[in-house]
């Protein structure tokens, strides 16, 4: 058995995929703003004061944040506590030095709070735009995820595989004091969680429908996984999408009708079924993925899912193309300070 | 009462869909042997803690004894494996083919034919059953009910075999689901992604009505 007691402390985030939001007449706003929007969130985060903002790498004409960094970087620039990172960060269809680079890079504008989340690619719109085939994605993260971890470690990089250029005794910089806080975003394959454990990496489970419980199991798979390859206790973390607003009435007339709509959009390219009112209801449920309500509401299913699964770290990821954006910003500000504190009242 | 025994079953991948199938199967009292490619050791630590019974194996000797066998493994994976092995065998198609997530494979590109028939053609001497396909693999433990259960999920089952297709409807229903069964594996061309049935939760009435209107549609 691992007799390491866990002892991360309680951290709690934002993750969003910059959607672009709707003026007063629903009509959306323009990519620019919508960017500029998104660093007045970070600064939003941080003095509703939450532990972490991450952005996720989408390419679409209602997510256009292809370039993650650079946002979060104007985000350090205005903020002094708050982490910040990818969620995620499409390694699959990326290079790992050039991710080390940009990442490191923001770690130095923030003073170390940078943080990565790697995931293999949910999101499949960066595949055909950087010239990866999909039915690679396995092969492309499992070797990029190895060249990263050796980048992370520091030092010169002696490297060599099919997805890229060698690598022979490579100074790769800017350097780091210390590796830069790494997860893998897992959406379900026990083979991401033995990964992750692998390289000592952080997990984040990402439950976008259905029971978080029943990545219980995972979560022991995780434990054990690193007890097997002799690493330390890692972190356990679980992003879900929601929304909060003053009541659950209003949260869940904020968000339903744009959830609705996009989730029927992608499912015509990605062979979702089209939620209904009795799979929302599902979804806002206990046995669900969605936390979207009151603070109270909302505090309640997130302290009772970090306690099955054992997890120290919740991200909330919020926003959905088409919903204004004083609504998300108000959605921040009770997060930070009605929901987070609740939840460490109820784990307390 | 004579009981008949019944079929082992072999999993070929433990991803999402492989060990939420092997823990429902288990569930009901099947013997489960699961196998990825190459050394079972490596599977060893997921098969005990996320599918306990699961016995991993190699996968020739996994199918070799099984009288089902269960293709849990991404659609692309599918032109690298081993066919000669599953000569015989009731094979179940759970895939896919969904070119803009999986990306383009020639081999399923096909205007004439669903790709449970080129699973079939490619397995000429083994018997396919297309099912399972059109649940979400997180679905697959949560909707379960007992026989009887007014909320109880049905799936569909489609075979150009029979008595293949009685076999794995069987199967399913001990796991927790009634079954719909389709015609010939062609008719499975309902399960499919953008289809009426594709991730809807229906009772058998339901599903047999949505996927009715389907096939009158395109007769």
């Amino acid at each position: 058995m691992n007799t390491e007691t866990p002892n991360f402390p309680l951290a709690f985030g934002l993750n969003t995929f910059g959607d672009v939001t709707a003026d007063g007449e629903g009509r959306p706003i323009s990519h620019a703003q919508t960017i500029r929007d998104l660093v007045g969130h970070g600064v939003a985060a941080e003095q509703a004061g939450l532990d972490f903002f991450g952005i996720g790498e989408h390419h679409t004409d209602d997510m256009p944040l292809s370039a993650a960094d650079v946002v979060l970087s104007a985000i350090a620039a205005r903020t002094e506590r708050i982490h910040l990172g990818s969620a995620v960060t499409v390694l699959s269809s990326d290079d790992p030095v050039r991710v080390f680079q940009r990442y490191s890079t923001l770690n130095a504008v923030s003073d170390g709070r940078a943080e990565i989340i790697l995931g293999r690619g949910s999101s499949i719109d960066s595949f055909p735009l950087f010239g990866y085939d999909l039915s690679d994605y396995e092969d492309l993260f499992e070797e990029k995820t190895n060249l990263f971890a050796h980048l992370r470690e520091g030092g010169p990089v002696t490297w060599e595989g099919r997805t890229r250029a060698a690598l022979r005794d490579q100074d790769v910089v800017p350097h780091l004091d210390a590796p830069l806080p790494t997860w893998i975003g897992v959406g379900g394959s026990p083979e991401s969680v033995i990964r992750t454990a692998q390289y000592g990496f952080d997990l984040m489970f990402a439950v976008i429908g259905g029971p978080a419980a029943r990545f219980a199991p995972y979560a022991e798979l995780f434990h054990k996984a690193l007890e097997q390859f002799g690493r330390h206790l890692r972190r356990i973390g679980l992003h879900s999408p929601g929304h909060v607003a003053a009541t659950d009435e209003q949260a869940r007339a904020e968000f339903w009708p744009h959830y609705r709509d996009m989730i029927t959009k992608v499912s015509a390219t990605r062979g979702f079924a089209i939620p209904t009112e009795a799979s929302f209801q599902r979804e806002l449920g206990p046995d669900g993925s969605l936390y979207v309500g009151s603070p109270e509401t909302v505090a309640t299913k997130i302290a009772a899912n970090l306690r099955i699964l054992g997890a120290d770290r919740f991200d909330l990821k919020y926003g959905i193309p088409g919903m204004t954006d004083e609504s998300l910003l108000t959605a921040i500000r009770l997060y930070g300070e009605e929901v987070v504190p609740r939840v460490r009242e109820l784990l307390a | 009462m004579i009981a008949t025994p019944r079929p082992r079953v072999a999993i070929l991948g433990v991803g999402h869909v492989g060990s939420a199938l092997a823990r429902i199967l288990l569930d009901a009292g099947y013997e489960v042997d699961v196998a990825a490619s190459g050394d079972p050791q490596r599977i060893q630590l997921i098969a005990s803690v996320v599918m306990p019974g699961a016995r991993p194996r190699w996968a020739e000797e996994a199918v070799a004894d099984a009288d089902v066998v269960i293709l849990a493994i991404p659609l692309h994976r599918f032109a690298g494996l081993d066919r000669s092995m599953l000569g015989g065998k009731i094979v179940v198609d759970s895939m896919n083919y969904w070119a803009p997530t999986d990306g383009v494979q020639p081999l399923f590109e096909d205007d004439e034919l669903t790709s449970s028939e080129i699973v079939q053609r490619e397995l000429a001497a083994a018997r396919v059953v297309k099912t399972f396909n059109h649940i979400g693999y997180h679905e697959m433990e949560e909707d379960r009910r007992p026989a009887g259960d007014p909320d109880r999920r049905a799936l569909g089952v489609a075979s150009d075999d029979p008595d293949a297709a009685a076999v794995v409807a069987s199967l399913i229903e001990d796991a927790g689901y009634d079954t719909v069964l389709a015609e010939s594996l062609r008719d499975g061309v309902v399960f499919e992604p953008g289809g009426p049935v594709f991730g809807a939760r229906l009772d058998a009435a339901a599903f047999r009505a949505a996927v009715a209107g389907e096939l009158e549609t395109a007769a």
